[in-house]
């Protein structure tokens, strides 16, 4: 049971990340250590501009990294085909779907893709994993909804039921809380904490909502300009990473409530 | 004899070809909508009516400039029909080559249109230096045909026409997954660069023979994927493309037998009436609706 509970899902050894041009590489980030265990729901944060996205599209093999490591089940990334990919990590991106025509059931649906034959029918059994992420997502009365009929809200937990439809160890956010109000982001946070911790599924998400992130997280990656650290959110506050955060001329971390004041 | 003679010679190969034109650019002008993204894309984007038109072209005004060599064959239609597959197969080998080469599919677009300008130009240098016969002749072509076919001409059009709709049905999928862009599609484990090329090689098996054979058919390509898309209501590709090709066959056969003028000698240019036809079929469903399905 221990040995289950500490399996690693996905890790990174020494890895650098940025751009590679012609004549020079920009480096973003360098010497990122990350360890993702089985279950977990991690929250990538740190402010704008300093490189979440191009960590999490390294991660995800959109973007070519520049130097170290990345292994997924202890088989380096780079070594999985599309497909294989697919049938191990699924994404939830800030991108407008570029067509809103599909119903709920048809796009969810579509998660089942990497298992489908050449023209893309069910067997029972992808009906049933289809049905079964609607109904983790609690959004099964949506099923015959046209995507255009949604709400930004609702919308996200579509893309979130078509993630796990896919069927894979890890699902990777970008930003799920953005456009949402005040309480669907404490919603979806929150779901995707249950999703972890009932399908044993590692979720990573980048976010801007560091208070909700230190309450709802098992571990947190922090980005600052020096450094890439990762812990579990209680060892962050103690060791005062979250003071660095940000320029402190106008918010401060205040470590009693977890959460960042602006200076008076 | 003389009704038999009619019906098997001309009415019968005219009423295949009808089917074989509608459906054919129906299923590749949806084909281009869902890879571009884009309601305004049709089959004629990536270029394949200015390569065939610059063929044509060159074939039918380009004596004035090349000398009398060429004469001899020019009366054939099959030289017509070889200049267009030709005109039409170079521009799109190029388009083909550059789509390997950008990341993005709006390029492509973009490129497509390029190369339409540029054989557009020639064509009209060509016309500038050509005789009033030579542009009739050419103007001629540019209205479109479904007649004219001989049974032989029509199976070797089929024989392509149905290697494009055999890749078209392969591509189902993909074009499924590429209803959430590209990045959720490669997520989805998508090999893009395959699918468009899938996709791009069918619509150009369909949309060149096509032309080739029965000239530039107008706006077909892009009215039938959205009527089918408005009375279905539906994006999903499993049932789209079944439903284009039987609306394309359906709408271009009315479109035929109008063009055909019952009790008259006169035949109407057919591409007149694809869009008098298509185009207000068009406006009322988006009317009716309120809302564009795409």
């Amino acid at each position: 049971m221990r040995d289950l509970n500490t399996h690693i899902v996905l890790k990174t050894e020494d890895l650098s990340i940025g751009y590679n041009s012609k004549k020079e590489s920009t480096v973003i980030a360098s010497h990122i250590n990350i360890a993702l265990q089985k279950g977990e729901l991690v929250g990538l944060i740190g402010a704008n501009g300093i490189g979440k996205s191009t960590l999490l599209r390294s991660l995800t093999n959109v973007q070519p990294k520049l130097s170290g490591g990345i292994f997924i089940n202890d088989t380096p990334l780079e070594s999985h085909s599309n497909l294989e990919l697919a049938k191990v990590l699924s994404l939830v991106l800030t991108e407008k779907l570029a067509s809103k025509n599909l119903t709920v059931f048809e796009l969810v649906a579509l998660g089942r893709q990497p298992y489908t034959n050449w023209i893309g029918n069910f067997s029972a059994e992808d009906i049933q994993i289809i049905n079964r992420s609607l109904s983790q997502i609690k959004i099964e009365n949506l099923k015959d909804k046209k995507c255009f009929e949604l709400s930004d809200g609702q919308l996200q937990k579509v893309m979130i039921a078509r993630a796990l439809a896919q069927d894979t160890d890890i699902i990777i956010l970008d930003e799920p809380t953005t456009h949402l109000d005040m309480y669907h982001k404490a919603y979806i946070l929150k779901l995707l904490q249950k999703l972890a911790r009932e399908t044993q599924k590692t979720i990573l998400f980048s976010s801007h909502e560091i208070d909700l992130a230190i309450q709802l997280c098992d571990k947190l990656i922090v980005m600052t300009n020096e450094t890439v650290v990762s812990d579990a959110p209680c060892n962050l506050i103690s060791k005062g990473t979250f003071d660095s955060l940000f320029p402190e001329d106008l918010i401060v971390f205040d470590a009693n409530t977890g959460t960042f004041k602006v200076k008076k | 004899m003389s009704w038999h003679h009619i019906i098997m010679d001309y009415r019968l190969p005219k009423a295949f070809t009808a089917i074989i034109v509608g459906s054919g650019l129906g299923i590749s002008g949806l084909m281009m909508q869902t890879l571009f993204r884009n309601p305004l894309a049709g089959p004629f984007v990536l270029g394949i009516t200015s390569g065939a038109s610059l063929g044509v072209a060159i074939v039918t005004m380009g004596t004035s400039l090349f000398g009398g060599l060429l004469l001899g064959v020019l009366a054939s239609k099959w030289t017509l029909v070889m200049a267009a597959t030709l005109g039409s197969f170079l521009v799109l080998l190029t388009v083909l080559i550059v789509s390997t080469k950008v990341r993005d599919a709006m390029a492509i677009l973009i490129i497509g249109l390029m190369f339409g300008s540029i054989s557009g130009a020639v064509v009209n240098v060509l016309s500038y230096f050509s005789s009033a016969e030579e542009l009739q002749q050419y103007f001629f072509w540019g209205f479109g045909s479904l007649g004219n076919l001989s049974w032989n001409e029509l199976l070797i059009l089929f024989i392509l026409y149905a290697a494009g709709i055999l890749l078209s049905l392969a591509a189902i999928k993909s074009l499924n997954s590429l209803l959430l862009g590209e990045n959720y599609a490669k997520s989805l484990g998508l090999d893009i660069k395959k699918s468009r090329l899938l996709i791009i090689t069918s619509t150009s098996l369909l949309a060149g023979t096509i032309t080739a054979f029965a000239g530039p058919i107008a706006f077909i390509g892009l009215a039938i994927p959205h009527i089918t898309r408005q009375v279905f209501s539906t994006s999903n590709h499993k049932i789209l493309l079944p439903a284009v090709f039987l609306f394309g066959a359906i709408i271009m056969l009315i479109c035929d037998s109008i063009a055909q003028l019952p009790s008259s000698d006169y035949t109407l240019p057919i591409n007149a009436i694809t869009s008098l036809i298509g185009a207000p079929v068009v406006i009322w469903l988006l009317v009716r609706k309120r809302k564009m399905m795409f």
